[in-house]
């Protein structure tokens, strides 16, 4: 498999604490790389630096190279907005757009993106839902407003406008810790079901959940990459001693 | 416990219960005491001559005030289309652009404004506007009044585009929407139906102004349109009719503020509606 993110020597601040600390590691293409981690170890803050959303905080800095298909997204000629084109994200808790039905909101990426024709982006809208696991649920329905969902559809409602504009990388920073049984499973289900067609980095503190979905697993602890392979090698034959506590439980 | 203090603590509840049901009532008696009273001194004064005639001249009975009610949508239509664009791009800059030294000037300057007399706001517009156009017009009407618009509209928008959560600005960056397109088509749509009652709410405030248009948009006898004219207003003719020795005129001025009254009213119960609109936030 191809290497789709390059991330070299990354580091990222809010202000003079440091997040995350010198972190280098190889995305695979059409892969599902897990981020696993106790809380505030910074598993979120380095997904937010893949599509430079980090930087959207005041104080927020970052240095490193974080190169997509060869090309580092931090170089002084990026586009933020180019990236985040190509790398799309699903946050931690369901934000559809609240004044915009559930079809304006898969398709607000798509219109404000400049596309205008109605029929390319009713097919889009259509096929994102499907794609989301969704469109079962809503086509009788899209008009309605979008937080007339429940959390787990709206999250799936998140993950359709995320894939509506297709990117190339899906970011999920914990897409399931706000929901039930029944709907992280759904959503667990659907991560198996788009890895074909998106490399997928996902972020959970859920270790059943990285050892269920992901092909690779890296562990954070204390803003640092403390160990990252396959993830059945993670699981069942860690070389660190701090990675072996975490997923055998002993703290985190 | 005691059986003596819970009996206290009972009366005492009661008490404050009676107190703040009293107030409550009172704060809806005067209301309802200057509707009413207006109504049955001005009704006699309404009927369909009054909303399409012109006034007529002292001493003849009869006539109307449709110069007075277009005159009076057309200064606040001029005070709307110079205070809602300033103040809604205002209130973007300050809630979304505002991380900066410059900002709490900007907000400070706006609360300032917001107090300052409403007659203050028309000797500006008389100075800024009246003495180089060497004559009194609705434009100078609509001037003064969009000073007393420009704070309340940059204040509310601000307000409500600040409650927009920053995850919804997120998400819309993250699918790649350039940030200019964020702030309008998600931010300010998010918070929209918010600042059109922050919006009317300002309009019905400066449409009951009088201070303002006497010496900026005046006065007018005639119907008129025009921008540059001296124009007549609702409010300034309740001022001269209600301040003349002429029976009749004091009628027609208490059926003026009845008019004036009702249109607050639905504007204020207009903007209610769209607060409970099917996509409120």
């Amino acid at each position: 498999m191809a290497k789709k993110l390059v991330i070299e020597h990354l580091n990222a601040w809010f202000g003079a604490v440091q997040a995350i600390k010198d972190i280098t590691i190889d995305i695979e293409e059409n892969g599902v790389t897990a981020v696993i981690g106790p809380s505030g170890c910074g598993k979120t803050t380095f997904v937010r630096c893949l599509n430079r959303i980090h930087e959207v905080v005041d104080s927020a800095r970052v240095s490193g190279r974080v190169m997509l298909d060869g090309i580092d997204i931090y170089s002084k000629t990026s586009d933020p907005v180019l990236v985040r084109r190509r790398i799309g994200m699903v946050f931690q808790k369901p934000n559809p757009f609240p004044t915009m039905s559930i079809f304006e909101n898969v398709a607000a990426g798509l219109k404000l993106n400049g596309i205008k024709k109605k029929d390319r982006i009713a097919d889009t809208v259509e096929q994102s839902l499907k794609n989301a696991a969704l469109w079962d649920e809503v086509k009788d329905k899209l008009f309605k407003p979008a937080t007339t969902l429940s959390g787990g559809q709206q999250q799936r409602l998140c993950i359709a406008r995320t894939i509506a504009i297709e990117p190339e990388i899906v970011l999920m920073d914990e897409p399931a810790s706000a929901l039930d049984p029944i709907s992280t499973a759904r959503i667990e289900e659907l991560i198996q079901q788009i890895k074909e067609r998106y490399t997928i980095v996902i972020v959970t503190h859920n270790m059943q959940q990285a050892a269920r979905v992901s092909d690779y697993t890296g562990f954070f602890l204390l803003g640092e990459l403390i160990e990252f392979n396959r993830t059945s090698d993670i699981f069942t034959n860690p070389i660190d001693k701090r990675t072996e506590d975490y997923i055998t439980g002993r703290f985190g | 416990m005691s059986s003596l203090s819970y009996l206290k603590r009972r009366a005492v509840n009661s008490l404050m219960l009676v107190l703040s049901y009293g107030s409550a009532m009172f704060g809806v008696a005067v209301l309802l005491l200057i509707l009413l009273y207006t109504m049955a001194r001005g009704a006699s004064a309404i009927n369909w001559d009054f909303f399409v005639r012109l006034p007529r001249p002292t001493g003849e009975s009869g006539g109307g005030i449709a110069n007075a009610i277009v005159g009076s949508f057309v200064v606040v239509g001029v005070a709307s289309a110079i205070a809602i664009p300033i103040g809604i791009m205002a209130g973007i800059y300050l809630a979304e652009f505002g991380k900066n030294r410059l900002a709490p000037v900007v907000r400070y300057f706006a609360d300032v404004l917001n107090g300052i007399p409403s007659i203050v706001a028309g000797i500006v517009a008389y100075t800024m506007v009246v003495l180089p156009m060497h004559e009194f017009s609705a434009f100078s009407g609509g001037v003064a009044l969009s000073l007393l618009m420009l704070p309340i509209i940059t204040r509310t928008s601000e307000e409500l585009l600040k409650t927009v959560p920053d995850t919804i600005r997120e998400a819309a960056l993250a699918l790649g929407i350039p940030r200019w397109k964020v702030t309008i088509f998600i931010v300010l749509r998010t918070a929209l139906t918010g600042i059109i009652t922050g919006i009317m709410l300002a309009v019905a405030r400066v449409g009951g102004e009088t201070a303002p248009l006497l010496f900026t948009a005046f006065n007018n006898s005639f119907m008129s349109l025009r921008l540059d004219q001296p124009i007549s207003t609702m409010t300034v003719l309740i001022y001269n009719y209600a301040s003349s020795p002429y029976r009749d005129w004091n009628e027609i001025a208490w059926g003026t503020a009845f008019v004036l009254i009702a249109i607050v009213l639905v504007v204020n119960i207009v903007s209610k509606l769209f607060t409970k609109a099917k996509y409120a936030l």
